[in-house]
């Protein structure tokens, strides 16, 4: 294969993680809440959907696997592991007012110690007889490309030969873009993290509005964590083997300055540098290291440019990071 | 139209006990949970599992040890967040601020070593660790006070700018050629080593950080500085209103909050680890968020919410040795403890009224 399609290829692959992280970060900044435990989010929609499938597999066997069934059960279990992540985080923020700084670290911290604990014993736990959690089964069905991908030359390898995470992480970016900018929920959502006290004045139910944006950010995210699972680490759980993806979705969702669609080409190119070593001859491992300053670099220089210019549309949530209390005002 | 079933309603009057009261029920509570889950996963009794916790904590004389030297690390990065926080300034970066105080450290180290005596290096080592902390404090901190620049966004990202520069040295400096880490640095000679006290490692760094925490408590609470940080942390306006230069107070924090987390760094390299890596700092400068934000950011207190964490992290960690579980069943378990204390926050500062009660309030 022509070198650079496959570079592309690799970055995309590297890249959908990220756009679903950074989609659901946005989608819940927009409300107002900086979630900082959405590394630990993804980690747990990881091993969610790990602990599903590998039920799945052991109960009924690798061969006789239902292919909806094999694709449905990780799916649901990721959603409702990311979800109720999201859940704990919007209860203490949003419904008891704690510090989300905080409470979105120790989310972290707890999620990034589920997905390695259980990653770590799965097979303890469950008396399996299995040597380790090797979904491959599980895995070739999350990674089945598009019809026609091999017969079409660079086309297909560019454009066809994903698993459909990847399609439905593009779709939920664009998506959540036109929902934001072109509809009345996304109206409201915005007006609640630019200023609560003024969205509920206007009869907007701010509480719902934070809860489900948390909430629905999370269960995003974490699908970002199946797909790096299922689909690039080929069904083989590895502790910390998800690296520093969750925190590079944050810097995604501020070199982006809020828009989930230019996200999705943030995150190629995000994941195009995670990889870049591979295809640049005579550049060693060290160097490798240097290069993967850059997105935290670029995003420092975005965020300091979009503060230096006051542009209103490219400015963070304005009570992003704070709590609202009606009886404040 | 009806009245909602209940309605919080702030609440400045809460006794200290009886603040203390809810904190301590809820690390009860936070400690129940945890058993009744580790019991679920491990199917032991619960008292052969805090058992086995105690045993990890204080089980030997090296444990013991080892115990109060990470309380005094995560406190000392505590010590560094907390100025900083004082004023609302919410630094995430010590993590970075570590790392970068320790590489400093660490360079001076691999290169003066064998050069000069031991102690003139422990001080250039010291020296080197506080100016690079400092310094990459003080970058979020002059773009906060130029532009108004996100300063949790800034100092997140820093961290991982330090971690990926650590990780190049560590490559290209690596011992032996290719092995990826850089070993221990002076191993033989054990030039710009903190020095033993009483004839026992780690003993320099807890008395250090003892001192450091009582300054540091005395820097907030009885100095001028201490005073001007309280009232930008208050009021913005306010602060400008009676004179106080707010971007000279944010600046001059953060360099302070820097160069105690610099500090840290010189204190994990020369004192403890003797070596560096990515991993040198350990999510301590997360965790130490947690430890100064569970203080109501005072220092004094502060020793008890690093203990706390510091005794769990050991002490799951023996459990997970003892039962062979993995040992990031720790980090769940310090998870729920800090959930249960974040939320019990709650009810110190909030009160609930329900709809039945408020009537007869009103009638009385």
């Amino acid at each position: 294969m022509n070198p650079f399609v496959m570079f592309l290829q690799r970055a995309v692959i590297m890249g959908v993680p990220l756009i679903y992280g950074a989609t659901g970060e946005t989608i819940t900044e927009k409300s107002g809440h900086l979630n900082l435990g959405i590394p630990g989010i993804m980690y747990v929609g990881s091993i969610s959907g790990v602990i599903g499938a590998f039920l799945y597999e052991s109960a009924v066997g690798r061969e006789n696997v239902n292919p909806a069934l094999g694709i449905l059960i990780p799916l649901v279990a990721c959603l409702v592991g990311s979800l109720l992540m999201g859940l704990i985080y919007s209860f203490f923020t949003v419904s008891l007012r704690a510090n989300q700084n905080v409470t979105g670290l120790a989310l972290t911290t707890f999620g990034v110690g589920i997905g390695n604990f259980f990653g770590g014993s799965l097979i303890k736990l469950t008396n399996s007889e299995l040597p380790s959690v090797n979904l491959t089964t599980t895995s070739n069905l999350f990674k089945t490309p598009l019809p026609f991908a091999k017969d079409l030359g660079w086309f297909g390898e560019i454009f066809l030969s994903y698993g459909f995470l990847a399609y439905l992480g593009i779709f939920l970016a664009i998506f959540a873009a036109i929902i934001m900018k072109r509809t009345r929920v996304g109206l409201h959502l915005r007006a609640v993290g630019e200023n609560p006290a003024t969205a509920d004045a206007a009869g907007i139910n701010v509480g719902r509005y934070k809860y489900f944006a948390t909430c629905l950010g999370s269960m995003i995210a974490g699908l970002g964590g199946l797909y790096y699972i299922m689909d690039y680490a080929n069904g083989v759980w590895s502790n910390d083997g998800f690296g520093d993806r969750g925190w590079l979705a944050i810097a995604l969702v501020i070199f982006t300055v809020w828009k989930t669609d230019l996200g999705i080409i943030g995150a190629i190119l995000f994941g195009g540098l995670m990889i870049v070593n591979n295809y640049i001859p005579g550049l060693g491992l060290a160097d490798q290291e240097l290069i993967r300053i850059l997105p935290y670099l670029v995003t420092i220089i975005v965020l300091i440019i979009v503060s230096a210019r006051e542009k209103r549309e490219t400015q963070p949530p304005q009570s992003l990071g704070l709590s609202y209390f009606r009886e404040d005002r | 139209m009806k009245e909602p079933l209940f309605h919080i309603i702030k609440r400045t009057d809460v006794v200290w006990w009886k603040a203390w009261l809810i904190r301590a029920i809820a690390i009860l509570a936070a400690f129940l949970v945890a058993a009744i889950l580790t019991v679920i996963m491990t199917g032991l009794n619960p008292f052969s599992v805090f058992g086995a916790m105690f045993s990890g904590a204080f089980g030997t004389e090296r444990r013991i040890l080892k115990l109060f030297q990470g309380t005094a690390i995560l406190l000392c990065i505590g010590l560094a967040v907390t100025p900083a926080f004082r004023m609302r300034f919410w630094n995430i970066g010590a993590e970075g601020q570590v790392l970068a105080g320790g590489m400093a450290a660490a360079t001076v180290l691999i290169f003066a070593g064998d050069r000069m005596p031991s102690a003139f290096v422990i001080i250039l080592c010291l020296a080197a660790a506080v100016t690079a902390g400092a310094i990459w404090a003080v970058i979020p901190a002059l773009f906060k006070a130029k532009w108004n620049t996100n300063e949790t966004l800034f100092t997140l990202m820093m961290n991982y700018i330090a971690i990926q520069i650590i990780k190049y040295f560590v490559l290209l400096w690596s011992v032996p050629k290719g092995s990826g880490q850089i070993g221990i640095i002076n191993g033989t000679s054990q030039s710009g080593w903190l020095p033993k006290l009483f004839g026992q490692d780690y003993i320099f760094n807890i008395v250090i950080v003892a001192i450091l925490t009582v300054l540091v408590f005395v820097y907030l609470r009885y100095t001028k500085h201490g005073y001007e940080i309280s009232v930008v942390g208050e009021s913005e306006k306010t602060a400008r209103y009676i004179g106080i230069n707010v971007k000279k107070v944010i600046i001059r924090t953060m360099i302070l909050s820097g160069a105690i987390a610099g500090l840290a760094g010189f204190l994990l390299v020369n004192g403890t680890d003797h070596t560096i890596s990515a991993d040198t700092a350990g999510g301590n400068g997360f965790t130490a968020i947690m430890v100064s934000w569970l203080a109501k950011f005072n220092p004094l207190v502060m020793f008890l919410s690093s203990f706390l964490i510091v005794f769990l992290q050991k002490g799951a960690g023996q459990i997970t040795t003892d039962f062979g579980l993995n040992k990031s069943f720790s980090d769940i378990l310090t998870g729920i403890i800090i959930f249960f204390i974040i939320g019990c926050e709650f009810f110190i500062n909030y009160r609930i009224v329900f709809r039945s009660s408020r009537k007869e309030a009103e009638k009385s």
